[in-house]
């Protein structure tokens, strides 16, 4: 199980990279594990505000479809588009190519309140 | 029905699935693999290739005894009863309202018949076939001791006769032949739930690994795969197959389901044939059909379908078509919006998408001799 050291999380397994004001949000290598493949990937449009914590778009696998959750609440600046051609690149890429949206991050304080990586896989540990 | 609370059975084949690294889930009270590699790679390797199934989970129940043959025939739809030995029937067995009990296949094996029923159902079939069994019949309980292999696509027919020669090969689609006697039983049958060609094999439980091994060392060189009941489930989707639970059940009776061509109405009598033939004379006022989205989100069981913005119905089962390259369907519609060629609403997560009624098999380039398995007049 891929769990980079550099990101944060959720328990609902997404994941961020901080840049500056911004954070990547993606859904992390157990999540694609779980979900198997993935099929569609249904995104907000730039401009869409989001709060902490609430969904803001879902993955379709063959199987299931899934909620996704913000992790910071804050004003989305870009989706990845290359999703809608290729959506297996949630399994190929989790942590890369498979990046989902980058939002300005509103309250900075809550991403102290995810969890690192050690509390990640601690918290996979529970769930497996 | 009671859910028991005993952890899953465990099929003959269990050491392989944990060896490939296969994903196990519960499944009908069976631990089974739903993927090895992934659903898209296993489904187009059964569509294009050839692949292999751990069905092991299906129940077998064997008939004997002089009223055997007519005994099965008054317990299912389909002609059960006059049947050339190796024949073999898809059918469903009905409730006195015509409800589906279950959808199983009846092999002629000899005098006797077995029945192969689904896994969930088993111990409700068996205790409805029991029930009703007359003097002349033995009801015997054959699932611990069987193991199931499908072996799929349109390169099993290499693979098969590999191991059981030209009589493998000649068999036509829904034939089936026996071998052996005692652990080395094995019956070799054409038939499948993929829409490809493919042959189902069923040995006793304790050869049940010889035979894994046997089959993956005669598909080497057609590069043979391990297949889960993930790719087990967007095949038989695409062929619009019904799945008990999703598309059958208790309340949906066999012509709405779009299985009246499995119901013999000269037979002078089975289990729910006087419903049966109620149903016809009213007409089914709700037809089970395809649906082909025009969008990339999937429908799921349970989403409801609109036409000329009102409900007519809901989706009985929902995946990616994979073979056909958009999201696919199947659900019960009544009126207008009944009828192949209708476009269609299908409310996902409070999204209206829009989608084409098709009849079934969805996908049509499957290499299945014939979509409808019939049974000889």
């Amino acid at each position: 199980m891929n769990v980079p050291k550099s990101l944060h999380y959720t328990k609902e397994h997404e994941w961020i990279r901080v840049e500056g004001d911004e954070v990547i949000v993606g859904v992390t290598d157990y999540a694609q594990g779980e979900l198997g493949d993935v099929i569609f990937v249904e995104l907000p449009a730039p401009g869409t505000k989001v709060a902490q914590m609430k969904a803001f778009g879902t993955i379709d696998a063959v199987k299931t479809v899934s909620d996704l959750f913000a992790p910071v609440g804050g004003e989305v600046t870009a989706v990845n588009t290359e999703l809608k051609e290729n959506p297996a690149l949630v399994n190929q890429s989790p942590y890369d190519k498979g990046w989902m949206v980058r939002i300005r991050v509103a309250n900075p304080k809550e991403i102290d309140t995810l969890l690192n990586a050690g509390a990640y896989e601690k918290h996979l540990g529970a769930h497996a | 029905m009671l859910e028991t609370a005993t952890a899953p059975k465990r099929t003959p084949f269990h050491p392989r699935h944990v060896a490939l690294g296969a994903k196990m889930v519960p499944f009908a009270g069976h631990e089974m693999p739903i993927q090895y590699e992934g659903i898209l790679t296993e489904h187009r390797t059964v569509r294009s290739g050839v692949g292999v199934f751990d069905v092991s989970h299906m129940g077998e129940i064997r008939l004997q005894g002089p009223g055997a043959a007519a005994y099965a025939n008054r317990l299912v739809t389909n002609e059960a009863g006059n049947l050339p030995g190796g024949k073999v029937v898809y059918t469903p067995m009905c409730l006195e309202t015509g409800g589906i009990i279950d959808d199983l296949l009846v092999y002629a094996s000899g005098p006797d018949r077995l029945l192969v029923v689904n896994a969930s159902n088993f111990e409700k079939d068996i205790a409805w076939i029991r029930r009703h069994a007359p003097a002349d019949v033995t009801v015997v309980d054959e699932n611990a001791q069987t193991a199931q292999l499908a072996v799929q696509g349109p390169r099993a027919e290499a693979v098969v006769a590999r191991l059981y020669g030209d009589r493998a090969r000649a068999l036509g689609f829904y034939e089936a032949f026996e071998e052996g006697a005692g652990d080395d039983w094995t019956l070799v049958s054409r038939t499948g739930y993929t829409g490809e060609d493919g042959f189902e094999i069923y040995v006793r439980a304790r050869r049940a690994l010889d035979l894994w091994d046997r089959v993956f060392e005669a598909g080497k060189s057609e590069g043979i795969r391990p297949i889960g009941l993930g790719a087990r489930d967007t095949l038989r989707l695409e062929m619009g197959y019904c799945l008990y639970g999703n598309d059958i059940d208790e309340t949906t009776n066999p012509l709405e389901a779009g299985l009246g061509w499995t119901v013999r109405w000269e037979k002078q009598d089975f289990i729910g044939l006087d419903a049966l033939r109620r149903v016809k004379e009213a007409g089914v006022n709700r037809r089970l059909l395809g649906l082909v989205l025009e969008e990339d989100r999937i429908a799921r069981a349970g989403c409801e379908v609109r036409f000329d913005e009102k409900p007519v119905g809901r989706v009985t089962s929902g995946s990616m078509g994979i073979s056909v390259g958009r999201p696919v369907a199947m659900a019960y519609l009544a009126g207008d919006a009944a009828k192949p060629g209708a476009r269609v609403e299908v409310i996902t997560r409070g999204t209206s998408a829009p989608a084409a009624v098709t009849s079934r098999p969805i996908y049509r380039n499957g290499s299945v001799k014939s979509p409808k398995p019939r049974s000889p007049k």
